[in-house]
């Protein structure tokens, strides 16, 4: 359940951008989360109701974009989005552990008023 | 008007803080020329065991130290105390990883000097240490055989952080049936990047072997 600390710094982050924008209340957090960043979605919403009651994002909504994993081939020189946690290029079976996306955790915008 | 709704671009990683400090251990530690390894695992594969027999077997070669991460008791520093090396216990209070910070905290109250390698026994878990970077240079992911040959299936993005792959406990494997070419095969699928070793702490089998990796890693540092 490390998905409370994430969403712990994730409203924290976002508290102190929203008070330098001089707003006094949350009412969206926008997330990037890759499908590998080894974060389950349904846990941070739980999470997020939990660390945002008592502050300014309380009642806000948590919304995010699931990016997928990219990773490339360096023997067939192209990208593919692999199946499942095996990276297997499609071309040539090859693992590759060359990932170009699907470990991001960012946090990317909030709104507030 | 102040209820104009605003929307405030942020763009930063979530765990900023703990990476930005990871990057400052870092840089200290390959100031220091200290060799960093964070070793994770499932409660139970025999981490402990298996760094005390390490620390025993470093003694004389490599100045070594160990930061031992629990969420109580401190149990396991104890147990790998008394084999040359300083132990610094990480309580965390039911957090079910470490972070940089404690890390920093711990290695500044160790205070040895010429250390050469610092040894990083993470809380025995396999999903949430794997996003949090603690400075280390490399990750040992340990697997015994008695958690089943499919481990890294299902834990797949922590042995995907891997540098190593510790299959440990391997003197019972044949008593309990372990199908050792599925797990290789598991192991490879999921972690092509790492290297694998076989031990045991008890017997010594593969003991040179990751002993020499640790030695030979310090390049890394």
């Amino acid at each position: 359940m490390h998905e409370v600390g994430i969403a712990y710094q994730a409203v924290e982050t976002a508290i102190e951008y929203a008070k330098k924008a001089g707003a006094t209340k949350i009412t969206l957090i926008r997330l990037r989360i890759g499908a590998a960043a080894g974060v389950v979605p349904e846990a941070l919403e739980f999470a997020y109701e939990a660390v945002t009651r008592g502050n300014m994002a309380e009642g806000s909504r948590l919304e995010y974009e699931i990016v997928p994993v990219t990773c490339y081939c360096k023997n067939c020189g192209i990208e593919f989005q692999p199946k499942g946690f095996v990276y297997e290029c499609p071309k040539c079976q090859e693992p590759s552990w060359d990932v170009r996306t699907g470990k991001e955790l960012d946090l990317m915008s909030v709104e507030a008023i | 008007m102040s209820d104009v709704r605003k929307i405030i671009a942020v763009e930063q990683a979530v765990l900023a803080k703990n990476e930005k400090m990871a990057e400052a251990n870092r840089a200290e530690f390959s100031a220091k020329g200290i060799f960093v390894v964070n070793v994770l695992s499932s409660p139970g594969s025999g981490k402990t065991e298996l760094l005390a027999n390490t620390l025993e077997r470093l003694k004389g070669r490599v100045q070594s130290a160990v930061i031992v991460g629990d969420l109580a008791t401190d149990n396991d520093a104890q147990r790998m105390r008394g084999h040359g090396a300083p132990v610094v216990q990480v309580t965390t209070d039911g957090l079910c990883h470490l972070e940089a910070n404690m890390v920093k905290a711990a290695f500044d109250e160790l205070g040895v000097a010429g250390l050469g390698l610092l040894i990083i026994e993470n809380v025995g878990n396999l999903v949430c240490p794997s996003s949090h970077d603690l400075g280390e240079h490399a990750r040992v992911v340990m697997l015994s055989v008695t958690e089943g040959e499919d481990k890294p299936m299902k834990y797949p993005v922590i042995f995907k952080t891997a540098n190593l792959v510790l299959v440990s406990k391997i003197d019972i494997a044949e008593a309990i049936g372990f199908d050792r070419d599925l797990a290789m095969a598991n192991i490879r699928a999921v972690a092509p990047q790492a290297q694998i070793l076989e031990v045991s702490a008890r017997t010594g089998q593969g003991m040179d072997a990751w002993l020499d990796w640790l030695i030979e890693s310090h390049g890394l540092a």
